[in-house]
């Protein structure tokens, strides 16, 4: 579309055959959003209603659901595991930003002796299955006498192994044309100081991401808080969601999907929160002429 | 301010390339020297040498009295403007301009001061509270050299500043920079500058002195003048100058008492003070500029015929382009005398009037000016 945007004619074309697109377009996201919809119209619905019917409108509408769900059949309500979950997720995320922006721009920037062959590595630890890490982390964090508490949650992500995150912060930073930072040498910055006013500004956009895709995945975390959790006080969101389904009595569905979508709420928030971030970009210099 | 010393100045890359070869150069206090050369001939590696952005790997660099090869960028006392400015984005003009102060530890008031004087000497007062993107190039270049004035320098550098701007605005430009220069010597505060450009006429305009690269070795440091009328080769002759110089195969030949040109077949007699130092005969390089060179009579000059290529038309002068022989060369002539061979085919016969007095010889082999 922008690269025809050049050309008026094709422009035109294109603006005569633009309805049908926007038709198949909006039945697709339809499509993809449907489960969503539907799953906000079945807290209203009773286990019978959820299991017979396609159509998400319900037959009445009830806020009962949230109220059951959100007291959860333990002795805690939803409050503690949101809290839970965010004395996870916060500390998580800041020490994942300082410990990446750290590796990222010791990569991008210095020279060191083994740097492309270490670089090589830590992409490599990219392909290796999250899970294979579990056995070693429960044995190395039961020695360290931490588990149960959630260090083991928060700690491997203070020394960049997120390397994902490395990885993309890395890739920014090379694209950053480095006038700016001899701009700064000279103006008198030693290395910190380049890191936390100028490349940490230049950084925002991918900062920003990597907020929010840890934000997302740490809120979504199941297995991790199932490993290394043991005291119900302790569970995060996920692992009480799980545990609202419930072993012996009959579930009442719309109750585990009302607290599901209450859940959803947080990392939708920050998502939206974040997404003029995403579009604004790396160019926000307008450093050329 | 102060004076900036280059003795045996070297740069070679860890690969064992040898960008910059034993450069030795004065940049008197409060001097504008202007390093000119094609791309490609470390001009830009020198100054990034001087800023402290590139080791020294063999010399001396003093400026003032200090020794600085081994101190870092901020402890030279040194400013540099940026070919993309290298404004910081994510602040406003002011905190561009006071950044450097700021880590300085320069208390408020002086910073407030400076950057005030700073703005006012380049006429951005109503600039301060934008930001970067909110600047056109011609703003952000003047932004680009407050920046460096609030420090107080003892040496501004500057980086092709001027290659992102379009030409009008490149020409107003140069102006202002060479008034800046003045106005700050005139308030008792003279700039030492250096300042680097592909542009010969930016040289030519700007420089008190330049110093003419090639491949990483000074061909020649003058004054414009001295550059334009005593080029010390057949590299600062041609790169000097606009058009460049005709610079043609010739022959010397002895002729009476004195020389002679053998050009294309045609033998010119050589003013005795434009002869060789050392008489010599012999293949030669022989220059002369195109405002030398006339299509009617110019004070003693010796007319050649030639064959007409095309002209330039450059609405006050046209650029006229003959052949003498096989040898092509350009005449730079007044518009009106022109207008005859607008309308004169390709190949018609033309008379060039050459002025040998103002001819210059190079040697054939070396290209070092025999004169």
């Amino acid at each position: 579309m922008n690269t025809s945007a050049a050309n008026p004619v094709a422009m035109g074309e294109n603006r005569g055959a633009a309805w049908p697109r926007y038709v198949v377009l909006a039945a697709v996201s339809l499509l993809m959003l449907y489960p969503l919809v539907w799953l906000v119209g079945a807290t209203f619905k009773s286990n019978a209603e959820i299991f017979t019917e396609v159509g998400f409108w319900p037959s009445h509408l009830d806020f009962g659901a949230y109220a059951r769900g959100w007291k959860t059949s333990t002795e805690y309500t939803f409050a503690t595991y949101f809290f839970n979950s965010f004395l996870i997720t916060i500390p998580r995320i800041l020490v994942t930003v300082t410990s990446c922006v750290l590796v990222a721009y010791a990569f991008a920037r210095f020279e060191f002796w083994g740097k492309k062959w270490l670089f090589a590595v830590m992409v490599g630890t990219m392909m290796l299955p999250l899970i294979v890490l579990r056995l070693p982390q429960y044995l190395m964090f039961r020695e360290l006498g931490m588990l149960d508490t959630y260090w083991p949650l928060i700690l491997p992500s203070a020394f960049a192994t997120d390397t994902f995150f490395v990885f993309m912060l890395v890739q920014f930073l090379r694209a950053i044309p480095r006038d700016m930072e001899e701009a700064a040498m000279i103006d008198g910055c030693n290395a910190l100081q380049m890191l936390l006013f100028i490349i940490v500004p230049l950084l925002r956009p991918a900062i920003v991401s990597v907020i929010v895709f840890q934000f997302i995945w740490t809120m979504n975390d199941f297995m991790g808080p199932l490993v290394f959790l043991a005291s119900v006080e302790k569970y995060p969101v996920s692992l009480a969601l799980k545990m609202s389904i419930g072993a012996t009595e009959e579930v009442e569905w719309a109750n585990v999907i009302a607290i599901s979508v209450v859940a959803l709420i947080p990392s939708v928030a920050v998502f939206f929160a974040a997404q003029r971030h995403f579009i604004e970009g790396a160019a926000a210099g307008g450093i050329k002429g | 301010m102060a004076a900036l010393s280059l003795a045996k100045i070297e740069k070679t890359y860890p690969n064992g390339f040898k960008a910059v070869h034993g450069v030795d150069l004065e940049v008197r206090d409060g001097e504008f020297m202007v390093l000119v050369g094609p791309s490609g001939c470390a001009k830009s590696t020198l100054l990034r040498m001087v800023a402290g952005l590139e080791s020294i790997s063999a010399g001396v660099l003093r400026i003032g009295d200090r020794v600085v090869n081994d101190l870092p960028a901020k402890a030279r006392g040194i400013a540099m403007v940026f070919q993309n400015y290298a404004l910081y984005p994510h602040m406003r003009v002011f905190d561009n301009l006071a950044f450097g102060l700021k880590l300085a530890g320069t208390s408020k008031a002086e910073v407030e001061r400076r950057v005030r004087h700073a703005a006012k000497l380049l006429e951005m007062e109503a600039l301060l509270d934008r930001y970067p993107r909110q600047l056109s190039g011609g703003q952000a270049q003047r932004v680009a050299v407050g920046r460096a004035i609030v420090k107080e320098p003892e040496v501004f550098l500057f980086d092709e500043p001027l290659s992102n701007l379009d030409a009008k605005l490149r020409a107003a430009m140069r102006v202002r920079l060479t008034e800046l220069h003045r106005t700050l010597r005139e308030q008792g505060r003279p700039a030492t500058v250096i300042y680097v450009t592909h542009d010969q006429t930016e040289a030519m305009t700007m420089g008190e002195r330049i110093c003419v690269l090639k491949e990483g070795v000074i061909q020649q440091v003058d004054t414009p003048v001295a550059l334009y009328r005593r080029p010390a080769n057949a590299f600062v002759a041609g790169f000097i100058g606009s058009p460049e110089m005709n610079i043609l195969d010739a022959e010397l030949v002895a002729a009476g008492a004195g020389l002679a040109v053998r050009l294309g077949g045609h033998t010119l007699p050589l003013p005795p003070e434009r002869a060789p130092r050392t008489p010599l005969h012999g293949p030669v390089k022989f220059g002369l500029r195109p405002e030398h060179i006339g299509i009617v009579p110019l004070d003693g000059s010796t007319p050649v015929p030639a064959k007409l290529r095309f002209g330039e038309h450059m609405g006050n002068e046209v650029f006229v382009h003959a052949e003498i022989g096989n040898l092509a060369l350009t005449a730079r002539v007044p518009a009106p005398q022109a207008e005859s061979l607008q309308a004169s085919p390709r190949g018609s016969e033309v008379t060039l009037h050459l002025q040998m007095d103002s001819a210059h010889l190079f040697d054939a082999a070396s290209g070092a000016s025999l004169a």
